[in-house]
Protein backbone atom coordinates (compact mmCIF):
# COMPACT_ATOMS: atom_id res chain seq x y z
CA UNK A 1 0.00 0.00 0.00
CA UNK A 2 1.20 3.53 -0.26
CA UNK A 3 1.55 5.92 2.77
CA UNK A 4 3.55 8.94 3.58
CA UNK A 5 5.94 8.07 5.09
CA UNK A 6 8.83 10.15 7.58
CA UNK A 7 12.60 10.06 6.80
CA UNK A 8 14.03 13.14 8.64
CA UNK A 9 13.37 16.64 9.23
CA UNK A 10 11.34 18.50 6.35
CA UNK A 11 11.71 14.68 4.33
CA UNK A 12 8.32 12.81 4.20
CA UNK A 13 8.04 10.83 1.24
CA UNK A 14 5.15 8.71 -0.11
CA UNK A 15 6.28 5.37 0.01
CA UNK A 16 5.30 1.79 -1.16
CA UNK A 17 5.09 -0.08 2.18
CA UNK A 18 3.49 -3.54 3.29
CA UNK A 19 -0.14 -3.92 4.04
CA UNK A 20 -1.08 -4.14 7.68
CA UNK A 21 -1.87 -7.00 9.45
CA UNK A 22 -4.25 -8.15 12.39
CA UNK A 23 -1.97 -9.10 14.97
CA UNK A 24 -4.67 -9.33 17.76
CA UNK A 25 -8.13 -10.58 18.27
CA UNK A 26 -9.16 -6.98 19.20
CA UNK A 27 -7.67 -5.04 16.46
CA UNK A 28 -9.68 -3.88 13.37
CA UNK A 29 -8.31 -2.87 9.87
CA UNK A 30 -9.63 0.57 8.22
CA UNK A 31 -9.60 1.18 5.05
CA UNK A 32 -8.67 5.06 4.55
CA UNK A 33 -11.15 6.85 3.17
CA UNK A 34 -9.99 10.40 4.41
CA UNK A 35 -7.25 11.46 6.89
CA UNK A 36 -5.55 15.23 7.25
CA UNK A 37 -2.13 16.60 8.14
CA UNK A 38 -2.66 17.72 12.00
CA UNK A 39 -0.38 21.13 13.29
CA UNK A 40 1.09 18.57 15.44
CA UNK A 41 2.14 16.75 12.56
CA UNK A 42 4.65 19.61 11.59
CA UNK A 43 6.40 19.65 15.08
CA UNK A 44 7.28 15.91 13.79
CA UNK A 45 8.22 17.19 9.87
CA UNK A 46 10.53 20.20 11.59
CA UNK A 47 12.43 18.07 13.79
CA UNK A 48 11.14 18.98 17.06
CA UNK A 49 9.36 16.15 18.74
CA UNK A 50 12.36 13.05 19.53
CA UNK A 51 11.91 9.34 19.02
CA UNK A 52 10.84 9.04 15.54
CA UNK A 53 12.87 6.81 12.88
CA UNK A 54 12.93 6.74 9.27
CA UNK A 55 10.24 5.17 7.81
CA UNK A 56 7.78 5.56 10.62
CA UNK A 57 4.24 6.00 8.60
CA UNK A 58 2.62 9.61 9.88
CA UNK A 59 -0.85 10.45 10.56
CA UNK A 60 -3.45 10.44 13.43
CA UNK A 61 -6.26 12.00 12.16
CA UNK A 62 -8.67 9.14 9.29
CA UNK A 63 -11.61 7.67 8.93
CA UNK A 64 -12.87 4.98 6.57
CA UNK A 65 -14.54 1.44 6.12
CA UNK A 66 -13.81 -1.41 8.12
CA UNK A 67 -12.48 -3.97 5.81
CA UNK A 68 -10.82 -6.98 8.62
CA UNK A 69 -12.24 -7.80 11.90
CA UNK A 70 -9.96 -9.70 14.82
CA UNK A 71 -11.75 -12.82 16.16
CA UNK A 72 -12.63 -10.98 19.44
CA UNK A 73 -13.74 -7.72 18.29
CA UNK A 74 -17.37 -7.71 18.77
CA UNK A 75 -18.13 -4.31 18.60
CA UNK A 76 -17.37 -3.26 14.47
CA UNK A 77 -18.33 -5.44 11.52
CA UNK A 78 -16.98 -5.52 7.96
CA UNK A 79 -17.99 -2.22 6.03
CA UNK A 80 -18.92 -0.33 9.09
CA UNK A 81 -17.90 3.56 8.74
CA UNK A 82 -15.58 4.65 11.44
CA UNK A 83 -14.09 8.11 12.80
CA UNK A 84 -10.59 6.65 14.76
CA UNK A 85 -9.58 8.88 17.18
CA UNK A 86 -5.78 9.61 17.35
CA UNK A 87 -5.64 8.49 21.14
CA UNK A 88 -5.49 4.26 21.53
CA UNK A 89 -6.83 3.19 24.85
CA UNK A 90 -7.99 -0.21 26.16
CA UNK A 91 -11.25 1.24 28.11
CA UNK A 92 -10.01 -1.13 31.09
CA UNK A 93 -7.22 0.50 33.17
CA UNK A 94 -8.04 2.46 35.65
CA UNK A 95 -7.22 5.76 34.15
CA UNK A 96 -9.76 4.71 31.34
CA UNK A 97 -12.71 4.09 33.56
CA UNK A 98 -12.15 7.51 35.15
CA UNK A 99 -12.58 9.05 31.40
CA UNK A 100 -8.88 10.12 31.36
CA UNK A 101 -8.61 8.37 27.86
CA UNK A 102 -5.53 10.14 26.58
CA UNK A 103 -3.54 8.73 29.55
CA UNK A 104 -4.67 5.24 29.25
CA UNK A 105 -1.77 2.58 30.92
CA UNK A 106 -2.03 -0.29 28.73
CA UNK A 107 -1.51 0.91 24.89
CA UNK A 108 1.94 2.46 24.95
CA UNK A 109 4.16 -0.44 23.78
CA UNK A 110 6.74 1.92 24.13
CA UNK A 111 5.88 2.16 27.92
CA UNK A 112 9.18 1.66 29.69
CA UNK A 113 10.80 4.43 27.28
CA UNK A 114 7.78 6.95 28.09
CA UNK A 115 8.15 6.08 31.42
CA UNK A 116 12.03 7.36 31.68
CA UNK A 117 11.09 10.48 29.54
CA UNK A 118 7.58 11.57 31.38
CA UNK A 119 7.88 9.73 34.30
CA UNK A 120 4.70 7.49 33.77
CA UNK A 121 3.45 6.57 30.60
CA UNK A 122 0.90 8.25 28.29
CA UNK A 123 -1.52 6.45 25.66
CA UNK A 124 -0.60 5.25 22.48
CA UNK A 125 -0.64 7.19 19.68
CA UNK A 126 -1.10 6.86 15.95
CA UNK A 127 1.79 8.01 13.77
CA UNK A 128 3.69 9.68 16.09
CA UNK A 129 6.68 9.48 18.08
CA UNK A 130 7.91 6.01 19.82
CA UNK A 131 7.59 7.68 23.34
CA UNK A 132 3.65 7.26 22.56
CA UNK A 133 4.02 3.71 21.20
CA UNK A 134 5.40 4.06 16.92
CA UNK A 135 1.81 2.94 16.07
CA UNK A 136 2.02 3.24 12.09
CA UNK A 137 -0.41 6.36 11.26
CA UNK A 138 -3.54 6.69 9.19
CA UNK A 139 -1.95 9.10 6.32
CA UNK A 140 -1.64 5.64 4.19
CA UNK A 141 -4.56 3.73 2.21
CA UNK A 142 -4.92 1.04 4.90
CA UNK A 143 -4.35 1.08 8.75
CA UNK A 144 -4.20 -1.76 11.98
CA UNK A 145 -6.22 0.08 14.19
CA UNK A 146 -5.54 -2.29 17.63
CA UNK A 147 -7.95 -1.92 20.59
CA UNK A 148 -10.52 -1.52 17.79
CA UNK A 149 -13.55 -2.37 20.15
CA UNK A 150 -13.10 0.57 22.24
CA UNK A 151 -12.37 3.82 20.51
CA UNK A 152 -13.42 3.87 16.97
CA UNK A 153 -16.35 6.04 16.13
CA UNK A 154 -19.52 4.31 14.59
CA UNK A 155 -21.10 7.00 12.04
CA UNK A 156 -23.63 6.39 9.37
CA UNK A 157 -22.76 5.66 6.26
CA UNK A 158 -25.86 8.26 4.67
CA UNK A 159 -25.79 11.64 5.28
CA UNK A 160 -22.84 13.14 6.60
CA UNK A 161 -19.96 13.83 4.51
CA UNK A 162 -15.77 12.58 5.41
CA UNK A 163 -15.23 16.17 5.98
CA UNK A 164 -18.37 16.60 8.31
CA UNK A 165 -16.97 14.05 10.30
CA UNK A 166 -13.35 13.32 10.46
CA UNK A 167 -12.38 15.88 12.59
CA UNK A 168 -13.77 14.04 15.72
CA UNK A 169 -10.15 11.80 15.17
CA UNK A 170 -9.06 15.08 16.86
CA UNK A 171 -8.93 19.13 16.09
CA UNK A 172 -12.52 19.27 16.80
CA UNK A 173 -12.68 17.58 20.65
CA UNK A 174 -9.23 19.22 20.90
CA UNK A 175 -10.75 22.72 20.47
CA UNK A 176 -14.07 21.55 22.14
CA UNK A 177 -11.95 20.55 25.42
CA UNK A 178 -9.54 23.10 25.50
CA UNK A 179 -13.02 25.37 26.04
CA UNK A 180 -14.78 22.69 28.91
CA UNK A 181 -11.46 22.88 30.36
CA UNK A 182 -12.12 26.87 30.35
CA UNK A 183 -15.38 25.83 32.13
CA UNK A 184 -17.08 28.99 30.53
CA UNK A 185 -19.71 31.08 32.31
CA UNK A 186 -21.91 33.51 30.24
CA UNK A 187 -19.28 36.52 31.68
CA UNK A 188 -16.40 35.21 30.73
CA UNK A 189 -13.96 36.50 27.90
CA UNK A 190 -12.43 33.32 26.59
CA UNK A 191 -8.68 34.80 24.68
CA UNK A 192 -7.22 32.26 22.11
CA UNK A 193 -4.02 32.26 20.53
CA UNK A 194 -3.32 30.77 17.35
CA UNK A 195 -6.00 30.93 14.81
CA UNK A 196 -5.04 27.44 12.57
CA UNK A 197 -7.22 24.76 13.03
CA UNK A 198 -7.46 23.81 16.60
CA UNK A 199 -8.10 27.30 17.60
CA UNK A 200 -11.24 27.70 14.76
CA UNK A 201 -12.81 24.53 16.92
CA UNK A 202 -11.73 26.25 20.13
CA UNK A 203 -13.43 29.33 18.90
CA UNK A 204 -16.73 28.00 17.62
CA UNK A 205 -16.57 25.86 21.02
CA UNK A 206 -16.61 28.75 23.34
CA UNK A 207 -18.95 30.67 21.38
CA UNK A 208 -21.19 27.28 21.62
CA UNK A 209 -20.87 27.69 25.06
CA UNK A 210 -21.69 30.45 25.68
CA UNK A 211 -18.71 32.94 26.48
CA UNK A 212 -19.40 36.90 26.53
CA UNK A 213 -16.68 37.58 24.52
CA UNK A 214 -14.09 35.44 22.33
CA UNK A 215 -10.83 36.60 21.26
CA UNK A 216 -8.78 35.36 18.89
CA UNK A 217 -4.69 36.24 18.48
CA UNK A 218 -3.02 35.54 15.01
CA UNK A 219 -0.81 37.05 12.15
CA UNK A 220 -2.30 35.60 9.13
CA UNK A 221 -4.94 37.74 7.84
CA UNK A 222 -6.82 34.76 6.18
CA UNK A 223 -6.78 32.91 9.62
CA UNK A 224 -7.78 35.74 11.21
CA UNK A 225 -10.93 36.17 8.84
CA UNK A 226 -12.07 32.77 9.56
CA UNK A 227 -12.21 33.45 13.40
CA UNK A 228 -14.26 36.37 12.81
CA UNK A 229 -16.59 34.54 10.43
CA UNK A 230 -16.64 31.75 13.77
CA UNK A 231 -17.82 34.65 16.18
CA UNK A 232 -14.28 36.28 17.15
CA UNK A 233 -12.71 39.59 18.08
CA UNK A 234 -9.27 39.53 16.39
CA UNK A 235 -5.39 40.81 17.53
CA UNK A 236 -2.99 40.69 14.82
CA UNK A 237 0.35 40.40 17.25
CA UNK A 238 2.11 41.64 14.18
CA UNK A 239 0.18 45.36 13.72
CA UNK A 240 -0.74 45.76 17.87
CA UNK A 241 -0.14 44.70 21.12
CA UNK A 242 -1.78 41.75 22.84
CA UNK A 243 -1.39 42.55 26.31
CA UNK A 244 -2.88 46.15 25.41
CA UNK A 245 -5.72 45.00 23.42
CA UNK A 246 -6.68 42.46 25.66
CA UNK A 247 -7.03 44.98 28.58
CA UNK A 248 -8.57 47.23 26.71
CA UNK A 249 -11.42 44.69 25.59
CA UNK A 250 -11.89 43.14 29.19
CA UNK A 251 -11.86 46.83 31.16
CA UNK A 252 -8.41 46.52 32.28
CA UNK A 253 -8.14 43.09 34.34
CA UNK A 254 -7.65 40.52 31.31
CA UNK A 255 -9.52 37.89 30.15
CA UNK A 256 -10.66 35.31 32.58
CA UNK A 257 -10.15 32.47 30.33
CA UNK A 258 -7.33 31.97 28.08
CA UNK A 259 -5.94 28.72 25.83
CA UNK A 260 -3.15 28.55 24.27
CA UNK A 261 -3.61 26.53 20.81
CA UNK A 262 0.11 27.43 19.37
CA UNK A 263 2.42 25.35 20.95
CA UNK A 264 6.18 25.10 21.34
CA UNK A 265 6.79 26.53 17.90
CA UNK A 266 5.15 30.10 18.66
CA UNK A 267 6.31 32.33 15.91
CA UNK A 268 9.33 34.57 16.72
CA UNK A 269 7.61 37.44 17.17
CA UNK A 270 10.11 41.14 17.82
CA UNK A 271 9.98 40.44 21.27
CA UNK A 272 13.22 39.70 23.27
CA UNK A 273 12.20 36.80 24.99
CA UNK A 274 10.77 34.98 21.65
CA UNK A 275 14.10 35.99 20.11
CA UNK A 276 16.03 34.09 22.82
CA UNK A 277 13.73 31.34 22.43
CA UNK A 278 14.44 30.93 18.54
CA UNK A 279 18.10 31.44 19.77
CA UNK A 280 18.19 28.82 22.61
CA UNK A 281 16.33 25.96 20.59
CA UNK A 282 19.09 26.56 18.17
CA UNK A 283 20.89 25.87 20.22
CA UNK A 284 19.90 22.91 22.02
CA UNK A 285 19.69 24.70 24.80
CA UNK A 286 15.63 23.83 25.30
CA UNK A 287 13.19 22.15 23.26
CA UNK A 288 10.32 24.41 23.44
CA UNK A 289 9.34 27.97 22.52
CA UNK A 290 7.02 29.10 25.11
CA UNK A 291 6.07 33.01 24.01
CA UNK A 292 2.45 32.18 23.75
CA UNK A 293 2.62 30.88 27.17
CA UNK A 294 4.50 33.66 29.05
CA UNK A 295 1.80 36.52 27.55
CA UNK A 296 -0.79 34.24 28.46
CA UNK A 297 0.58 34.31 32.45
CA UNK A 298 1.02 37.83 32.07
CA UNK A 299 -2.34 39.10 31.23
CA UNK A 300 -4.53 36.15 32.30
CA UNK A 301 -6.94 37.74 34.94
CA UNK A 302 -6.27 36.59 38.61
CA UNK A 303 -7.80 33.45 39.30
CA UNK A 304 -8.25 32.91 35.92
CA UNK A 305 -7.60 29.25 34.00
CA UNK A 306 -5.55 28.70 31.65
CA UNK A 307 -6.54 25.78 29.06
CA UNK A 308 -3.41 24.16 27.20
CA UNK A 309 -4.37 22.19 24.35
CA UNK A 310 -1.01 22.90 22.83
CA UNK A 311 1.81 20.60 21.97
CA UNK A 312 5.19 20.84 24.27
CA UNK A 313 7.60 18.61 23.40
CA UNK A 314 10.05 18.83 26.74
CA UNK A 315 11.88 21.40 28.37
CA UNK A 316 11.01 25.50 28.36
CA UNK A 317 12.93 28.13 29.49
CA UNK A 318 11.99 31.40 31.53
CA UNK A 319 8.35 30.46 32.43
CA UNK A 320 6.78 33.24 35.11
CA UNK A 321 6.16 31.03 37.79
CA UNK A 322 6.00 34.30 39.90
CA UNK A 323 2.85 35.53 37.74
CA UNK A 324 1.45 32.35 37.86
CA UNK A 325 1.43 31.73 41.61
CA UNK A 326 0.92 35.35 42.79
CA UNK A 327 -2.25 34.84 40.66
CA UNK A 328 -3.83 32.00 42.16
CA UNK A 329 -3.82 30.89 38.12
CA UNK A 330 -5.26 27.53 36.71
CA UNK A 331 -3.67 25.66 34.36
CA UNK A 332 -5.32 22.79 32.72
CA UNK A 333 -3.55 20.63 29.55
CA UNK A 334 -3.05 17.43 28.60
CA UNK A 335 -4.13 15.13 25.18
CA UNK A 336 -7.10 15.26 24.28
CA UNK A 337 -9.65 12.54 25.78
CA UNK A 338 -11.07 11.95 22.41
CA UNK A 339 -13.56 9.62 23.60
CA UNK A 340 -15.33 11.57 26.04
CA UNK A 341 -16.50 14.58 23.81
CA UNK A 342 -17.34 12.25 20.52
CA UNK A 343 -20.87 10.86 21.32
CA UNK A 344 -22.12 14.84 22.17
CA UNK A 345 -19.68 16.06 18.85
CA UNK A 346 -21.58 13.52 16.88
CA UNK A 347 -24.97 14.92 18.34
CA UNK A 348 -23.79 18.88 17.29
CA UNK A 349 -22.96 17.75 14.07
CA UNK A 350 -26.24 15.70 13.59
CA UNK A 351 -28.65 18.42 14.80
CA UNK A 352 -26.37 20.90 12.52
CA UNK A 353 -25.09 23.26 15.09
CA UNK A 354 -21.82 23.23 13.70
CA UNK A 355 -20.24 21.94 10.26
CA UNK A 356 -16.48 21.04 10.96
CA UNK A 357 -15.85 20.94 7.00
CA UNK A 358 -15.89 24.77 7.15
CA UNK A 359 -11.65 24.45 8.33
CA UNK A 360 -10.89 22.42 5.58
CA UNK A 361 -9.01 25.11 2.76
CA UNK A 362 -7.16 22.11 1.01
CA UNK A 363 -7.89 18.60 -0.46
CA UNK A 364 -5.35 16.57 -2.37
CA UNK A 365 -4.20 12.95 -3.24
CA UNK A 366 -2.38 10.96 -0.65
CA UNK A 367 0.57 10.76 -3.14
CA UNK A 368 0.55 15.10 -3.53
CA UNK A 369 0.52 15.41 0.48
CA UNK A 370 4.79 15.75 0.88
CA UNK A 371 4.22 18.83 -0.82
CA UNK A 372 1.48 19.80 1.01
CA UNK A 373 3.61 19.42 4.42
CA UNK A 374 5.35 22.51 2.87
CA UNK A 375 2.62 24.46 1.75
CA UNK A 376 0.82 23.79 5.35
CA UNK A 377 4.44 24.55 6.77
CA UNK A 378 5.19 28.11 5.51
CA UNK A 379 1.08 28.54 5.69
CA UNK A 380 1.13 29.09 1.48
CA UNK A 381 -1.73 29.46 -0.16
CA UNK A 382 -3.93 30.53 2.34
CA UNK A 383 -3.34 26.61 3.91
CA UNK A 384 -5.41 25.90 7.25
CA UNK A 385 -6.45 22.62 6.78
CA UNK A 386 -5.21 19.41 4.64
CA UNK A 387 -7.43 16.62 3.48
CA UNK A 388 -5.58 13.88 1.70
CA UNK A 389 -7.63 11.13 0.10
CA UNK A 390 -5.37 7.40 -0.43
CA UNK B 1 9.52 2.97 -3.32
CA UNK B 2 9.91 6.58 -3.06
CA UNK B 3 6.54 8.32 -5.44
CA UNK B 4 7.47 11.76 -3.99
CA UNK B 5 9.91 13.72 -1.66
CA UNK B 6 9.13 17.10 0.04
CA UNK B 7 12.40 18.63 -0.03
CA UNK B 8 12.82 20.92 -2.49
CA UNK B 9 14.95 24.47 -4.02
CA UNK B 10 14.05 25.97 -0.34
CA UNK B 11 15.02 23.49 1.56
CA UNK B 12 18.50 23.61 -0.01
CA UNK B 13 18.64 26.96 0.00
CA UNK B 14 17.71 27.31 3.76
CA UNK B 15 20.27 24.32 4.60
CA UNK B 16 23.07 26.91 3.06
CA UNK B 17 21.54 29.52 4.39
CA UNK B 18 22.03 28.15 8.17
CA UNK B 19 25.54 26.68 7.10
CA UNK B 20 26.49 30.58 6.62
CA UNK B 21 24.92 31.26 9.95
CA UNK B 22 27.10 28.58 11.98
CA UNK B 23 30.07 30.52 9.98
CA UNK B 24 29.01 33.62 10.79
CA UNK B 25 28.98 32.82 14.29
CA UNK B 26 32.42 31.28 14.01
CA UNK B 27 33.95 34.09 12.80
CA UNK B 28 32.76 36.53 14.80
CA UNK B 29 33.57 34.68 18.06
CA UNK B 30 36.98 34.31 17.00
CA UNK B 31 37.41 38.27 15.79
CA UNK B 32 35.85 39.26 18.56
CA UNK B 33 38.07 36.71 21.18
CA UNK B 34 41.29 36.31 19.55
CA UNK B 35 41.61 40.16 17.17
CA UNK B 36 45.60 40.09 18.15
CA UNK B 37 46.60 36.87 16.70
CA UNK B 38 44.10 37.01 13.64
CA UNK B 39 46.04 40.72 12.91
CA UNK B 40 49.28 39.12 13.51
CA UNK B 41 48.62 36.65 10.79
CA UNK B 42 47.54 39.00 8.40
CA UNK B 43 50.11 41.51 8.80
CA UNK B 44 47.96 44.04 10.15
CA UNK B 45 48.84 44.78 13.62
CA UNK B 46 47.15 47.96 15.32
CA UNK B 47 43.45 46.82 13.85
CA UNK B 48 42.07 45.07 16.69
CA UNK B 49 39.26 47.05 17.72
CA UNK B 50 38.47 47.17 13.98
CA UNK B 51 38.25 43.33 14.18
CA UNK B 52 36.47 43.85 17.52
CA UNK B 53 33.93 45.41 15.59
CA UNK B 54 34.13 42.85 12.61
CA UNK B 55 33.45 39.88 14.73
CA UNK B 56 30.08 41.63 16.69
CA UNK B 57 28.94 42.15 13.19
CA UNK B 58 29.31 38.66 12.01
CA UNK B 59 28.23 37.18 15.18
CA UNK B 60 25.05 39.42 15.05
CA UNK B 61 24.27 38.49 11.98
CA UNK B 62 25.26 34.88 12.25
CA UNK B 63 22.31 35.17 15.22
CA UNK B 64 19.71 36.38 13.10
CA UNK B 65 20.55 33.98 10.28
CA UNK B 66 19.60 31.12 12.61
CA UNK B 67 16.59 32.41 14.38
CA UNK B 68 15.24 34.19 11.57
CA UNK B 69 12.17 32.45 9.50
CA UNK B 70 13.37 34.38 6.80
CA UNK B 71 17.14 34.46 6.90
CA UNK B 72 17.20 36.17 3.61
CA UNK B 73 17.93 39.91 4.85
CA UNK B 74 20.43 38.77 6.73
CA UNK B 75 21.94 36.74 4.45
CA UNK B 76 22.21 40.17 2.14
CA UNK B 77 23.55 41.87 5.55
CA UNK B 78 26.52 39.21 5.83
CA UNK B 79 27.26 40.34 2.04
CA UNK B 80 27.40 44.03 2.43
CA UNK B 81 29.86 43.02 5.55
CA UNK B 82 31.56 40.70 3.35
CA UNK B 83 32.40 43.92 0.89
CA UNK B 84 33.50 45.57 3.61
CA UNK B 85 35.93 43.00 4.96
CA UNK B 86 37.19 42.54 1.31
CA UNK B 87 38.07 46.30 1.40
CA UNK B 88 39.64 46.14 4.91
CA UNK B 89 42.09 43.35 3.68
CA UNK B 90 42.96 44.98 0.18
CA UNK B 91 44.81 47.66 2.34
CA UNK B 92 47.10 44.84 3.61
CA UNK B 93 48.38 44.23 0.37
CA UNK B 94 50.46 46.71 0.69
CA UNK B 95 54.76 45.92 -0.62
CA UNK B 96 55.64 46.94 3.14
CA UNK B 97 53.75 44.12 5.06
CA UNK B 98 55.63 40.76 5.06
CA UNK B 99 52.61 38.50 5.34
CA UNK B 100 50.78 39.63 2.47
CA UNK B 101 50.60 36.39 1.28
CA UNK B 102 48.39 35.83 3.79
CA UNK B 103 46.35 38.65 3.16
CA UNK B 104 46.56 37.12 -0.40
CA UNK B 105 44.89 34.21 1.30
CA UNK B 106 42.64 35.59 3.04
CA UNK B 107 41.22 37.54 0.67
CA UNK B 108 40.33 34.57 -1.60
CA UNK B 109 38.57 32.91 1.31
CA UNK B 110 36.28 35.83 1.90
CA UNK B 111 35.67 36.10 -2.22
CA UNK B 112 34.80 32.52 -1.82
CA UNK B 113 32.59 32.77 1.21
CA UNK B 114 31.29 36.09 -0.46
CA UNK B 115 30.42 33.73 -3.56
CA UNK B 116 28.20 31.51 -1.45
CA UNK B 117 26.45 34.58 0.26
CA UNK B 118 25.57 35.58 -3.38
CA UNK B 119 24.09 31.96 -4.32
CA UNK B 120 22.01 32.15 -0.68
CA UNK B 121 20.70 35.34 -1.20
CA UNK B 122 19.76 35.18 -4.69
CA UNK B 123 18.31 31.34 -3.94
CA UNK B 124 16.44 33.04 -1.20
CA UNK B 125 15.36 36.36 -2.67
CA UNK B 126 11.69 36.65 -2.63
CA UNK B 127 11.16 34.23 -0.22
CA UNK B 128 8.93 35.65 2.54
CA UNK B 129 8.15 33.70 5.37
CA UNK B 130 4.45 33.30 3.31
CA UNK B 131 5.49 33.00 -0.42
CA UNK B 132 3.86 34.70 -3.02
CA UNK B 133 0.36 35.03 -3.64
CA UNK B 134 -3.06 36.99 -2.57
CA UNK B 135 -4.62 36.33 1.07
CA UNK B 136 -7.82 34.14 1.03
CA UNK B 137 -10.88 35.02 2.27
CA UNK B 138 -12.39 32.90 4.79
CA UNK B 139 -15.27 35.29 6.26
CA UNK B 140 -17.84 32.81 4.53
CA UNK B 141 -16.98 30.27 6.77
CA UNK B 142 -18.52 30.36 9.59
CA UNK B 143 -19.30 26.49 10.42
CA UNK B 144 -22.88 27.19 11.98
CA UNK B 145 -26.04 27.83 10.63
CA UNK B 146 -26.48 30.95 12.38
CA UNK B 147 -24.60 34.26 13.13
CA UNK B 148 -22.52 33.49 16.04
CA UNK B 149 -24.87 35.89 18.41
CA UNK B 150 -27.54 33.59 17.74
CA UNK B 151 -25.33 30.75 18.16
CA UNK B 152 -23.97 31.99 21.59
CA UNK B 153 -24.53 29.49 24.45
CA UNK B 154 -26.46 26.92 22.42
CA UNK B 155 -24.31 23.98 23.53
CA UNK B 156 -24.39 25.38 27.28
CA UNK B 157 -26.90 22.48 28.45
CA UNK B 158 -24.26 19.83 27.44
CA UNK B 159 -22.99 18.60 31.25
CA UNK B 160 -19.12 19.77 31.45
CA UNK B 161 -17.89 17.13 33.53
CA UNK B 162 -16.89 17.29 37.25
CA UNK B 163 -13.56 17.00 37.30
CA UNK B 164 -13.22 20.48 34.53
CA UNK B 165 -15.51 22.70 36.54
CA UNK B 166 -14.12 25.40 38.13
CA UNK B 167 -14.00 24.99 42.04
CA UNK B 168 -16.53 27.49 43.68
CA UNK B 169 -14.09 29.93 45.21
CA UNK B 170 -12.90 31.07 41.72
CA UNK B 171 -16.22 31.44 39.87
CA UNK B 172 -18.19 34.65 39.32
CA UNK B 173 -20.52 35.40 42.79
CA UNK B 174 -23.29 35.57 40.55
CA UNK B 175 -23.10 31.42 39.59
CA UNK B 176 -21.63 30.32 42.27
CA UNK B 177 -24.11 27.75 44.54
CA UNK B 178 -24.33 29.95 47.59
CA UNK B 179 -26.71 27.41 49.18
CA UNK B 180 -23.40 25.08 49.17
CA UNK B 181 -21.31 27.68 50.60
CA UNK B 182 -23.02 28.78 53.59
CA UNK B 183 -23.36 24.55 54.90
CA UNK B 184 -19.06 24.93 54.65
Amino acid sequence: MRALCWHGKGDIRCDRVPDPQIEDPRDAIVKVTSTAICGSDLHLYNGFIPGMQSGDIMGHEFMGEVVEVGTGNKKLRLGDRVVVPFTIICGECEQCRRGNFSVCERTNRNRDLADKVFGHTTAGLFGYTHLTGGYPGGQAEYVRVPYADVAPVKVSKNGLSDEQVLFLSDIFPTGWQAAVQCDVEPSDTVAIWGAGPVGQFAIRSAVLLGAKQVIAIDRLPERLTMARAGGAITINFEEESVIERLNDLTGGKGPEKCIDAVGLEAHATATIDSMYDRAKQMLMLETDRPHVLREIFYVCRPAGTVSMPAVYGGLSDKIPLGAFMNKGLTLRTGQTHVNRWTDDLLRLIEEGQIDPSFVVTHQVKLEDGPAMYKTFRDKEDGCVKVVLKP
Amino acid sequence: MTNQKSSGVNGSALALARGLGWFSIGLGLAEMLVPRVLTEQLGMQGKEGLLRFYGVREFAAGLGILISDNPGPWIWGRLAGDAVDLATLVTGLGEHNPRKGNVAMALAAVAGVTALDGVSAQALSGRGPRGPGPVRDYSDRRGMPKPPEAMRGVARNLQIPKDMRTPDALRPLDSRNLAEERTI
